[in-house]
């Protein structure tokens, strides 16, 4: 361990006596890191004994395990809602774990975030649980209404919370994207990024040294644990497991959100106190935003592995704009600093009141691994378009028909003398030319502004595009606009059909 | 400065814009407006110079007027995140020394910021 050649100052025993008899030194991640840059590591792990560091951002993976009691006669609930958003019961007869993305059946934009919220704020939840009846549970039907107050047993467990760091997302695409990231402006209209950069409590011990399983932490206004490394834990994004009891969360640091277009999610405010056992501990508690690099990547792109559009730091993040190709553009956060300093103040106040003491961890986080990617067969529009007849945009409208009819066609991209796509005419546009009596050429009712596709796209994706824009094909280009062949909903259903 | 006005039975039956108008020579911009036979009610735009001589007028013609912000508002749900920051078209939504989000006046109501906030948190006042 690196950390133990470095001049032991202090251990969390000793820290905790000095909370106990109130002679304790407790400073926030925004104070120290000036008093390191004032003192130096040295001194200032001399004279700080712990730093609250604190974080409040959308965390998707948070929700509750309950149990209800039992009722009589009793029931073993096979499914259960609470305000019409229906919580997990594969486990005990009256226990559930309520998710906090989980959406209403009747109201999209209420979920699991909302009921938790709803309890913490002291609001009845209309409970209603179903089963087949057993020999032992022979009720089939419960509904009530309960509060917090009448649950036997409510503990907060979130199996990914308080990421060290995120990617920023931003969108090169030409249509306005909603997503866990917030609304994304089409051609790289804006930026947004989640995380609290130098205050986040991960990124003030990136080696664990302190932070580990076993490490008492401020979970919503309540004292928890860190139970373990979270899901999708990896290097340098590292994640935590976390639990707390529901019963002792405060409203103020939750916050029940719908990311409009995408779905319900939950503010957490999570504060981790870090004793300053050492200099070197010191040093990390004084890491700046300026230091701390993520990536801005582009959700126009609908793949795994969307492409990287540059490096940035949280420092260009929170300064409001960060350049893209030249252009300035403008970043949303999506945390709360704000809040996060009112969990780093609140905590901070907790200890100097003696009324959270430190632990050491039990055991050291993994330093976590490479995440590896679910691996689903997916087929790209290489596989399934076909051969594109062409027109240019010079021939005659009745050649075109007579194209259409005899190779059984409803579309026709329209290109130049070198094969680069300038428009599309489907059989619809010819009918309608003859309707109206405008038998010309192609050019003067041929659509301009076509949507494609690449060879390298998943069907997916291309399937989405038609329907986004109810059209029935797609013809596939290479980078430079050059016709490769073209794919209709016809290709698609022949796909779904094998 | 942007007026509510509400019209009772009385009021409604007046051409009261054009009056106003016609006395004030003010131009009112008619935001958005719901008259029906017994009541009515507009949001209108006038210039901030001749908001004074305007908003009297209306009263004299027994329209009720209030002076509304020019800015959302905002409940006690807001968590300061700042979603809403780079989709103001003005930007009229910064974040403070405090980290508190806050809302300048030059707003001009779009509701682009209501409809992107996490938290509905966000309102026109209009």
């Amino acid at each position: 361990m690196k950390g133990d050649r470095a001049e032991r100052v202090k251990t969390v025993a000793e820290i905790n006596e000095k909370i106990r008899d109130g002679s304790v030194c407790v400073v926030t991640a925004e104070e120290m890191k000036k008093i390191v840059e004032e003192l130096g590591a040295e001194r200032a792990a001399r004279e700080v004994d712990v730093v609250t560091t604190g974080t409040f951002g959308a965390m998707c993976s948070t929700g509750v395990f309950l149990n209800f009691g039992h009722s009589d006669p009793p029931i073993r609930m096979q499914r259960v809602w609470l305000n019409d958003v229906e919580a997990y019961t594969g486990i005990a007869a009256v226990d559930a774990y309520l998710g906090a993305t989980q959406q209403s059946e009747k109201n999209p934009e209420y979920g699991g975030a909302h009921v938790i919220q709803g309890l913490v704020r002291g609001e009845e939840v209309e409970l209603k649980a179903v089963s087949r009846g057993t020999d032992c549970y022979p009720e089939k039907e419960v509904q009530t209404v309960i509060t917090l107050e009448d649950l036997n047993f409510a503990e907060m467990v979130n199996p990914r919370n308080a990421y060290q760091r995120y990617n920023a997302a931003t969108n090169s695409s030409g249509r306005v994207l909603r997503t866990y990231m917030g609304t994304l402006l089409p051609n790289f209209g804006n930026v947004s990024f989640a995380g609290c950069g130098e205050i986040s409590p991960l990124m003030n011990d990136p080696g664990f040294r302190t932070i580990g399983i076993g490490t008492r932490i401020f979970l919503c206004g309540a004292r928890g644990y860190i139970i373990g490394h979270g899901t999708q834990h990896c290097p340098g994004y590292a994640t935590l497991m976390v639990k707390g009891p529901l019963k002792e969360m405060k409203p103020e640091f939750m916050r029940a959100a719908y990311m409009p277009g995408y779905g319900v999610t939950m503010y957490v405010g999570v504060g981790v106190p870090i004793p300053v056992l050492d200099a070197e501990m010191a040093k990390s508690l004084a890491i700046r935003d300026s230091e701390i690099k993520t990536k801005i990547i582009d959700f126009g792109v609908q793949r795994r592995d969307r492409p990287v559009i540059r490096e940035v730091t949280y420092a260009e993040l929170k300064s409001g704009k960060v350049e893209i190709n030249g252009e300035e553009v403008r970043v949303s956060p999506l945390s709360s600093v704000y809040l996060a300093r009112k969990v780093m103040e609140e905590l901070k106040e907790m200890i100097l009141k003696g009324e959270f003491l430190l632990t050491q961890p039990v055991e050291r986080l993994s330093k976590g691994e490479p995440l590896k990617p679910l691996r689903v067969v997916t087929k790209l529009v290489r596989s399934v378009m076909s051969e594109a007849v062409t027109v240019t945009p010079d021939t005659d409208v009745r050649t075109a028909a007579r194209l259409m009819i005899e190779k059984g066609l409803n579309h026709l991209p329209v290109v130049d003398g070198s094969g680069k796509l300038v428009g599309i005419i489907t059989s619809w546009d010819v009918a309608k030319a003859v309707a109206s009596g405008k038998t010309g050429r192609v050019e003067e009712i041929m659509t301009r502004n076509v949507v494609t596709t690449h060879p390298n796209e998943a069907v997916e994706v291309a399937a989405r595009k038609m329907e986004t824009h109810d059209i029935s094909a797609l013809p596939v280009v290479d980078e430079n606009g050059k016709v490769l062949g073209i794919v209709t909903s016809e290709d698609l259903s022949k796909l779904l059909a094998k | 400065m942007l007026f509510r006005l509400k019209f009772d039975s009385r009021a409604v039956k007046k051409p009261v814009i054009s009056m106003v108008t016609l006395k004030t020579s003010a131009l009112v911009n008619i935001i958005r407006a719901e008259v029906g036979p017994r009541r009515g009610e507009m949001i209108v735009e006038v210039e901030d110079n001749l908001a004074d001589k305007v908003e009297s007028e209306f009263k004299e013609l027994g329209v009720e007027v209030c002076r509304l912000k020019r800015k959302v508002e905002r409940s006690e749900e807001c968590v300061h995140c700042g979603a809403c920051l780079s989709i103001c078209p003005v930007e009229a939504i910064a974040i403070g020394e405090d980290g508190r989000v806050e809302f300048l006046d030059r707003c001009v109501l779009c509701g682009n910021c209501v409809n992107v906030c996490p938290v509905k948190a966000l309102s026109l006042p209009i």
